[in-house]
């Protein structure tokens, strides 16, 4: 059985209906129960309760403090390559931006590594596009090799790989896979992803568990908000996160629901998102799943982001760059420049703060920013 | 005679023990442990960074606290052990406490996977003590193998539900040798001092303390709670009944009864 087969059983389910059933009391039993069944999802998210996102709040605040305390794990996004095989029409990485590719050598590596260290970060997670050519599995060895050196926790967000690939990464020290399938709806999925491996729908959706098969530590999963009706593909994230986590009790399970801002290419969302629904999804989510690790995106802008912290967010990315080499490179020596003289950012970074910058907010927040939250064992 | 509780040779004399997990800063938390006079603390290795020079949280602890790392994260017997192999680099390696918890949603301990740890890391000389769910037969088996004490949970972590697990917990208190020690769950003063009137010989807490308004008060109430429920349990505590005894017995006539046989 794999998550396909789930989403099979749910793909027609009508949620315009099932939420014409969903009454106020349908939200308060959410509110006062301790383990929430699906309909209990579906009454999270239904437009009913945008009404109650006050309590749904409150009550999200307090689980979150229970479980993970007044803590905000840290880490930072490290691009290794942009070279992409994939043609995914809103992805700025995608083989149509006619973008300097670049890779970066063991060297630079080392350098970016040494300089993120810097700043006392020990959790990083690690990016490439989707070329198996240029960036084999091999090449993500190599870098987990160097990284270690530097860092306690080393993730990956790459292409999807076999499990026994993922058992060979684990093994050379990778801890956590993120992998977000963009959307659930394999008609819409089929028509944003054009041509490249990543065409493949379910080789993607059946990854986080060849993940947890594979012992990571922590698998990450995530949806892109604004290809479809959000409340649909949360729906099929939630459900998501709740069969890895009967699955694979021993592993942690996060999410992530970046919404789509402009970048290469300027896609622009099919389904817009609004704050107040970014609100109620972060909140259906923590209600219906107490122990997921939740993380906000800096595609979001800073204010938005720490407003959202008390809901239920547990890890934030800070100092973060979506160029390859963007921790030390940067923009200035014409390596990472597109042929209209912007960059090739995967996508656009509302919050720019560096590590100094989001601890100082953190504190004042009263929130302990956590830097080390794991060992390499 | 002062009342201690010995652990190795350690004299213990503050019977609250704190996690430190969940508090909003360094800081504060080590107010909180100075407020509360603790004398052992359990502090996660994954979160320990000695490299740092200002984030590492063992440089927070009072010196005059013994750490207890904890292998929090390890999923099986081989990471624990893992984990108390790599605490032994810091200067606080002796005291372990086992962790092992294969369950993302309730964070309820691996019995068997932790005995497996006690028998291999008491071999090699730690003083381990094993979280684990309260459970006679198993606690034997690791006082057996060494342990130093047990510390079975009063309700799940982070819970705040205080003693749920009370009939299990008082036959340990009465059958077992070595220490119980309540880890986990308590949420209020009035639970520890009850684990303590139980017959606990200490109890452990940490989201209660550190996610409470002002965890520096908080954390001496808790202490003054296992003081007191210290205190009533060494003064041998009444009886509770459920009815009345009557002021004017049924058979009273009895006392004055000079029937002889």
């Amino acid at each position: 059985m794999s998550f396909y087969e789930v989403y099979s059983q749910y793909k027609n389910l009508d949620l315009e209906k099932e939420f014409e059933g969903i009454s106020s009391a349908d939200i308060s039993d959410s509110l006062d129960l301790d383990v929430l069944e699906i309909h209990h999802l579906i009454a999270l998210l239904s437009p009913q309760a945008e009404n109650h996102l006050e309590a749904m709040a409150q009550k999200a605040h307090a689980i979150t403090l229970r479980y993970f305390g007044k803590t905000i794990q840290l880490y930072t996004p490290m691009y290794l390559s942009n070279y992409c095989d994939n043609y995914c029409l809103y992805c700025g990485f995608n083989k149509q931006n006619k973008a300097e590719r670049k890779k970066l050598t063991l060297g630079e590596v080392g350098e970016e590594a040494r300089f993120i260290a810097e700043t006392g970060l020990k959790h990083i997670l690690i990016l490439t596009g989707e070329s198996k050519q240029m960036s084999p599995v091999s090449y993500i060895k190599e870098c987990v090799g160097i990284l270690k050196k530097y860092f306690s926790s080393i993730a990956i967000e790459i292409y999807p790989l076999s499990e026994e690939e993922y058992r060979e990464l684990v093994a050379a020290g990778v801890d956590g896979l993120t992998i977000y399938q963009e959307t659930y709806d394999e008609e819409i999925y089929g028509k944003m992803h054009l041509s490249g491996p990543k065409k493949d729908y379910c080789f993607r959706l059946n990854a986080p568990e060849r993940g947890g098969n594979a012992h990571m530590h922590n698998v990450n999963i995530g949806v892109l908000l604004g290809l479809n009706d959000w409340r649909r593909d949360v729906f099929f994230l939630g459900m998501h996160a709740k069969y890895l986590q009967d699955k694979f009790s021993d592993v942690e399970i996060g999410i992530s629901v970046p919404r789509i801002r402009p970048q290469a290419g300027n896609f622009r969302a099919l389904y817009p998102v609004s704050d107040k629904h970014i609100v109620q999804i972060i909140l259906a989510l923590r209600l219906f799943l107490p122990r997921l690790s939740i993380s906000i995106s800096t595609r979001e802008g800073s204010l938005f982001r720490e407003n959202l912290i008390p809901l239920g967010i547990t890890r934030l990315s800070a100092g973060s760059t979506t160029i390859v080499g963007g921790h030390t490179l940067g923009n200035e020596d014409g390596k990472c420049k597109m042929e209209d003289g912007r960059n090739p950012e995967q996508f656009e970074i509302s919050d720019k703060r560096s590590v100094e910058e989001i601890k100082a907010m953190l504190e004042k927040r009263g929130y302990q920013p956590v830097l080390k939250d794991w060992m390499h064992i | 005679m002062e009342d201690v509780l010995k652990i190795g040779s350690k004299e213990i004399k503050n019977r609250l023990f704190i996690g430190t997990g969940k508090f909003s800063s360094y800081p504060l938390m080590k107010q909180a442990l100075e407020e509360a006079g603790v004398d052992i603390v359990t502090v996660a290795l994954r979160r320990v960074d000695s490299a740092s020079k200002t984030e590492n949280i063992l440089d927070y602890i009072p010196k005059n606290c013994t750490v207890m790392v904890n292998t929090s994260g390890a999923r099986n017997s081989q990471e624990a052990i893992r984990i108390a192999h790599l605490a032994k680099a810091t200067e606080h390696g002796n005291w372990i406490k086992i962790e092992v918890i294969a369950d993302n949603k309730y964070l309820l301990p691996d019995n068997l996977e932790t005995l497996k740890a006690v028998e291999v890391l008491v071999k090699e000389g730690f003083m381990v003590l094993p979280y684990m769910s309260p459970d006679l037969a198993m606690a034997k088996r690791m006082a057996q193998a060494g342990a130093a004490a047990v510390m079975p949970l009063g309700s799940p972590i982070g819970s705040n539900r205080g003693i749920k697990t009370e009939e299990l917990v008082k036959i340990m208190v009465n059958e077992l040798k070595v220490p119980v020690i309540v880890d986990a769950g308590l949420g209020r003063p009035s639970d520890a001092c009850q684990c303590m009137e139980m017959g606990c010989a200490a109890v452990l807490v940490n989201t209660a303390i550190a996610v409470s308004k002002n965890p520096v008060a908080y954390a001496k109430a808790f202490s003054l709670a296992v003081a007191a429920g210290r205190l009533a349990y060494l003064s041998g505590m009444p009886s509770q009944s459920e009815i009345a005894s009557a002021s004017s017995p049924l058979t009273g006539f009895l006392r004055n009864n000079n029937d002889k046989p």
